[in-house]
């Protein structure tokens, strides 16, 4: 009846995936625990013999900065990569977006990790990790692999890696560079499930002559997966940032989303009526953001 | 594994399964870390882990090997009360306590980081700790003040309340005697009980909202490891009913019975540990033939509808009649009328119930609970199980919040029988989705209304029809829809009224008391409409209120004559006055653009509402307290009324002190024990400052009579002589202490002790004319709000919140009744909804039932008013309920201010309101 019978905390990711092995199917690896333990608990998630606890190994607790990117930790509490200036320069974003997850107590335990291998189409964290084209790396019996983010996802609840014998070690994003921003914003209701109705990330460059050099933009819930919205991304790349241009974007993004009614949260016309507020008010923010550097 | 609790190393091995909670509560002892809901949205259990606040019910215990664990029991140092202890005590900054251990512990880590926080980081900081009685601004305060003292080193300053300069205890700022206990986490309420040889007692529950149960298997159950008894309906030795004033609730569905919601329980387990009651649960079998059901008081009321009850679903038509609103209505240059919906609310009082029973040694019941009203329980308890009642002992341990939600029997007869049956203490302890299943709610209702009126603004006629949803037994409801009803043409004076309500039985949830008792949701239709008609008449909405305001001479809609105490008229000039001040030029109900924000625009609203105190209608409204003096010079109050945070120990504590000349320190109140204290009455109807104070008051002015006629006669001197000044009699130039006179009236074959049984004016039922109530409370509240015009979102910024309270007896408690019932208020307004879709509750957890953060707590500004009712102690009326009914009506309206888009229904859908907007182009008047 327990929720789990052994609770194991390994000190490297290869002890760690050796536990794993025992009882894969029986075995659950858990970081900060704060949607993991609950879905045992209300029966969301089968029960296990064995959690494979993650969060006291030095390579996925730590942030560094390594060549030319910004490596952090799969299970360093959301609270510590808040604080960390270097996030902050580098993936602002992201810096927003886990601040706005949980309060401080939730904030203390969960993990980046954790959000994006929830594989929730509007996690937060997952949402601003796309936005950044961020790599995840995973670790399995057979090695080390780095992968886009955003290949991470199958389905609503469903990541595209085995959890039962792969581990998200570590995510990576480049270091932002001069005329770079990025921004998360989303809307919530006040009632019910803590979800985003909508939730944006948007990274960019600014080029010489007031034109958008590069941009990246990510939308939840906007279908089965996070969506990275390429299209609409094409649309203002090489092109100036003005109402136009914005309004052309928002066109497009309108039709590369699968916008749903989710019962007791938003009905579809809500988020089809917020999407284009959102858009204009997170890219506006990451363009002001990236001219201040 | 290793670890150090408050400094103090242990090795303990974590448990399968086991969370750091239960390692602290269960194996450890150390019941100050609370659980609220056990899934990781209260904070109540908040510990820190090198100095992090972090869940303690969603922390494995393994996570703790190595690591140094902060509680509330280890905040004190050296006997020395962390300030923010002190500050939380200081400032009445705890009401009924049950979050103060996650509230003190999420702001003591905040402090460690952050010595000197703004308002904005405490918020962000306590933003996943609820406080249900939501005195957040005072939190705010005592943070700040605690982190002051912390930087400077001097005591916590003093909070600046004003105090009465006519009395000498009653209203002075003076904490609540428990605080000591609640901020140190010492206090024990009913989950923190141990008794030896204690089962777990467990019901299950239907599941189906109405059905026939055909069969029913308890083999399994009664097989499995570690049970020890299972019991159905047979089972029960006395009666199988219970209910507050129709018993119509089965104890237990038997087989061939009928479920009416899905909350029914079908059959009892006790068990040694909580895994095996819950392993034997799951082996119960249940069949049932399912009946159509019925969702919703409207179509309950057909013809046509499968009845819930046998006499069919309606409980109660009432009808409330003041002269011909027909010729009201002709005699109208116009009329406005709407149809407006409020949903089921559930109170989240944040300590789910618990109930122990203890079998006593002469074959009685000891039940620990904590209950609102103890007597109510104990009848009910001795009739489920034949026994008389003075068999059954109820004691009350402090309670975590009511808000109305602890009237009705929750675990309290089902642990009893259980006891009885094995002859040992049961615990039953409902967890959150338990709590949320099981007990009342507040009614849902559809409120047609009409307003005539004349063109200068003076109401001519009101006609209301209200629906409520009771649910699937009686509970409250009869009482609930008849305040509702009685209220529902708002607090005005009107020639013609009439009112039709039906109360209605459904199987949805039960629906009962809650705070506001079915006025909080027909003031939010009446002032809806009442803005409505200013707008449509082009008259300032504070100037149509003023116009037809209640006042001394009035007639209510119920035919009684106000004869004193009606400060509606200052509280409406009050707020008016303060809405200048914030908006000294403009006219505050006209939207304004926020500045950096184009898409957003502010505005006020303004609501007024009344609320009887006490019972009324004719109900005997009574109350018995007993005070004794002790040779230690202190005295003691007994009552069994109910403290549930809002602060009726200090209120009585503040009376007897006045009355007994000692000061409030030297008074002890014992409240809720049917085995030692008299009957208080239920705590419900804001009664208790009323009718319970007034018990005190005559019972401390009775003793001190005879301590009085004690002296004279020893002393030989007028009794009118003899002068009590800080608990010293003054007799003929002698100072004589109170342990000296209590020897002499011992002498003189006298106990220093009277028991008082108050009686409150009578009332009159409703059609009787008369007076309904005795006393009514008035507030009026405005509410600034900022709308954003894309997202439909709502932010409540301020809210000015004047009541009249008749006389302020505590200002410390007022102060957090006015603060959590305007912070209820917006939960209603905004928040709250209680979703049941076809007898199916949705909302069963509380990730999807929502109350208020700190986050969303406006600035509060509470205005006291005082037209003193003569008959209450000092003047004194209740303030519980009133506090919290014109908030919803104040927010809904400035949103109607803001953009023009007026709210029918609650709590206001943002998605709705956003496109509703968008229809008409954002806002409607810029």
């Amino acid at each position: 009846m327990a929720l789990w019978k052994k609770y194991l905390q390994p000190s490297t990711v290869e002890d760690a995936l050796v536990a794993l092995g025992v009882e894969p199917d029986r075995s659950a690896v858990v970081a900060g625990g704060t949607d993991l333990l609950l879905d045992l608990q209300q029966g969301r998630h089968s029960a296990v013999n064995t959690l494979v606890d993650v969060t006291q190994i030095p390579e996925m607790t730590a942030i560094q900065k390594q060549d030319d990117f910004l490596h952090i930790g799969a299970t360093v509490p959301l609270n510590e990569i808040i604080r960390d200036v270097r996030v902050q320069k580098h993936a602002q974003g992201l810096t927003e977006a886990c601040g706005l997850i949980g309060g401080t107590q939730i904030r203390n335990v969960a993990t980046l990790g954790g959000n994006v291998g929830h594989a929730l189409p509007a996690g937060d964290g997952t949402i601003a990790l796309i936005s950044m084209r961020a790599e995840a790396q995973l670790a399995s019996a057979e090695g080390r692999r780095w992968v886009p983010i955003e290949t991470l996802f199958e389905g609503p609840g469903r990541p595209s890696f085995d959890r039962s014998r792969e581990i998200l070690v570590a995510f990576r994003v480049l270091l932002s560079g001069e005329g770079e921003g990025s921004a998360f914003k989303r809307v919530m209701r006040p009632q019910g499930v803590a979800i985003a109705i909508l939730n944006m990330g948007i990274w960019l460059r600014r080029g010489s002559s007031g034109k958008v050099e590069e941009i990246q933009i990510a939308v939840g819930p906007a279908g089965p997966q996070p969506l990275r919205a390429v299209k609409a991304e094409a649309v203002l790349r090489g092109q100036s940032f003005d109402s136009g241009n914005i309004q052309s974007a928002v066109q497009q993004l309108l039709q590369e989303v699968t916008l749903r009614t989710s019962p007791h949260r938003s009905t579809k016309a809500y988020r089809e009526h917020i999407l284009p507020t959102l858009f204009e008010r997170t890219i506006t923010e990451a363009w002001e953001r990236a001219a201040s550097r | 594994m290793k670890f150090w609790i408050n400094g103090v190393e242990k090795e303990i091995d974590a448990l399968p399964g086991e969370m750091l909670s239960d390692l602290l509560r269960t194996r450890l002892g150390m019941t100050g870390t609370k659980i609220g809901c056990g899934e990781a949205e209260c904070g109540a259990c908040t510990v820190l882990i090198d100095d992090a606040p972090i869940l303690s019910c969603v922390y494995p215990a393994s996570r703790a090997a190595g690591r140094r664990i902060i509680t509330i029991e280890g905040l004190a140092q050296d006997g020395h009360l962390h300030p923010l202890q002190e500050a939380f005590v200081q400032y009445g900054a705890l009401q009924c306590g049950f979050c103060m251990p996650g509230q003190i512990m999420t702001a003591a880590a905040l402090l460690k980081k952050n010595p000197n926080p703004g308002e904005m980081e405490i918020r962000a900081a306590l933003k996943d700790t609820l406080c249900r009685c939501a005195g957040y601004p005072t939190i705010i305060q005592a943070v700040q003040a605690a982190a002051k003292t912390m930087s400077t080193g001097q005591p916590i300053p003093p909070l600046g309340l004003e105090e009465s300069e006519s009395t000498n205890a009653v209203g002075h700022i003076q904490p609540r005697p428990d605080s000591l206990e609640k901020v140190t986490g010492a206090a024990r309420f009913a989950d923190d009980l141990q008794f030896p040889g204690m089962l777990v007692g467990r019901v299950l529950r239907a599941g189906v909202p109405h059905a026939i149960l055909k069969r029913l298997d308890i083999q399994a159950a009664i097989d499995s490891a570690g049970v020890v008894v299972v019991l159905v309906a047979e089972d029960i030795p006395g009666e199988r009913n219970h209910g507050l004033v129709i018993r119509d609730w089965p104890i237990l569905v038997g087989v061939g019975e009928k479920v009416r919601y899905v909350g029914d329980a079908v059959a009892l387990i006790a068990a040694e540990t909580p895994e095996d009651a819950e392993r034997a649960l799951s082996l119960i079998e249940m069949e049932f033939d399912a009946l159509p059901v019925v969702v919703d008081p409207v179509s309950a009321n057909e013809a046509s509808a499968e009845k819930v009850h046998d006499g069919g679903n309606l409980l109660k038509h009432i009808e409330v009649r003041k002269g011909d609103v027909d010729t009201g209505f002709e005699g109208a240059d116009i009329s406005v009328e709407g149809v407006f919906n409020t949903p089921p609310n559930d109170h989240v009082f944040l300590e789910p119930e618990c109930s122990i029973a203890v079998p006593s040694e002469d074959g009685g019941m000891e039940i620990y609970v904590g209950s609102q009203i103890p007597y109510a329980d104990r009848e009910q308890v001795a009739r489920s199980l034949g026994l008389p009642d003075e068999h059954v002992r109820v004691i009350g341990t402090p309670i975590g919040g009511g808000f109305g939600g602890k009237e009705d029997i929750a675990g309290q007869i089902h642990a009893a029988l259980l006891a009885k049956a094995c002859d040992r203490p049961v615990k039953i302890l409902f967890n959150r989705q338990e709590s949320l299943l099981v007990h009342p709610k507040r009614h849902a209702t559809q409120i047609r209304i009409r307003i005539g009126a004349r063109q200068d603004g003076m109401l001519t006629a009101v006609e209301t029809e209200l629906f409520g949803d009771t649910g699937a037994y009686a509970s409250l409801g009869e009482k609930v829809m008849t305040r509702a009803t009685t209220h529902s043409t708002g607090p005005y004076n009107i020639p013609h009224v009439r009112a039709d309500c039906f109360a209605m039985y459904t199987n949805n949830p039960p629906a009962g008391a809650f705070r506001g008792f079915g006025v909080t949701q027909s003031c939010f239709a009446v002032e809806s409409l009442m803005d409505e008609l200013a707008h449509t008449l082009a008259i300032d909405p504070v100037e149509l209120r003023r116009k037809n305001a209640l006042q001394v001479g009035h007639v209510t809609n119920t035919g009684q004559l106000l004869g004193e105490s009606v400060g509606l008229l200052e509280c409406i000039d009050r707020v008016e006055a303060e809405l200048r001040r914030f908006s000294p030029e403009d006219n505050p109900f006209e939207n304004k653009i926020v500045s950096g924000y184009p898409n957003r625009r502010r505005a006020w609203g303004i609501a007024a509402a009344f609320k009887n105190t006490g019972l009324g209608g004719g109900a005997p409204d009574k109350a018995s307290a007993e005070v004794e003096l002790y040779l230690d010079g202190t005295a003691q109050v007994r009552t069994s009324s109910a403290d549930m945070g809002q602060g009726l120990l200090t209120v009585l504590q503040l009376i007897a002190a006045e009355e007994l000349t000692l000061p409030p320190d030297k008074v002890r109140v014992l409240l809720s024990d049917t085995g030692l204290t008299p009957d208080g009455g239920p705590t419900t109807a804001s009664r208790q400052t009323y009718v319970t104070g007034n018990a005190v008051r005559y019972a401390s002015a009775t003793v001190i009579q005879a301590v009085r006629s004690t002296l004279a006669e020893r002393f030989d001197v007028p009794p009118a002589t003899i002068k009590f000044i800080e608990g010293l009699a003054h007799v003929d130039g002698q100072q004589i202490e109170l342990a000296e006179i209590i020897e002499i009236m011992k002498a003189a074959g006298q106990e220093p002790k009277a028991l008082y049984e108050y009686w409150a004016p009578e009332t009159h039922p409703l059609g009787t004319g008369g007076d309904m109530h005795f006393a009514y409370s008035f507030a009026v509240q405005a509410a600034e709000i900022e709308v954003d015009l894309n997202t439909g979102e709502v932010q409540v910024l301020r809210v000015i919140a004047a009541n009249d309270v008749g006389r302020v007896i505590n200002p410390l408690g007022l102060r957090g009744q006015i603060e959590g019932g305007v912070m209820m208020g917006l939960g209603n307004a905004l928040i709250e909804e209680f979703i049941v879709e076809g007898g199916y509750v949705f909302t069963d957890r509380m990730a999807r039932y929502r109350i208020p953060s700190i986050v969303q707590a406006p600035e509060i500004i509470p205005i006291v008013v005082e037209h003193p009712t003569s008959e209450g102690p000092y003047g004194a009326k209740g303030v519980g309920e009133v506090s919290s009914i014109p908030t919803t009506p104040a927010i809904t309206n400035a949103i109607y201010n803001a953009c023009g888009i007026r709210v029918r229904s609650l709590p206001v859908d943002q998605d709705w309101l956003a496109l509703e907007l968008a229809k008409v182009g954002g806002a409607n008047h810029e």
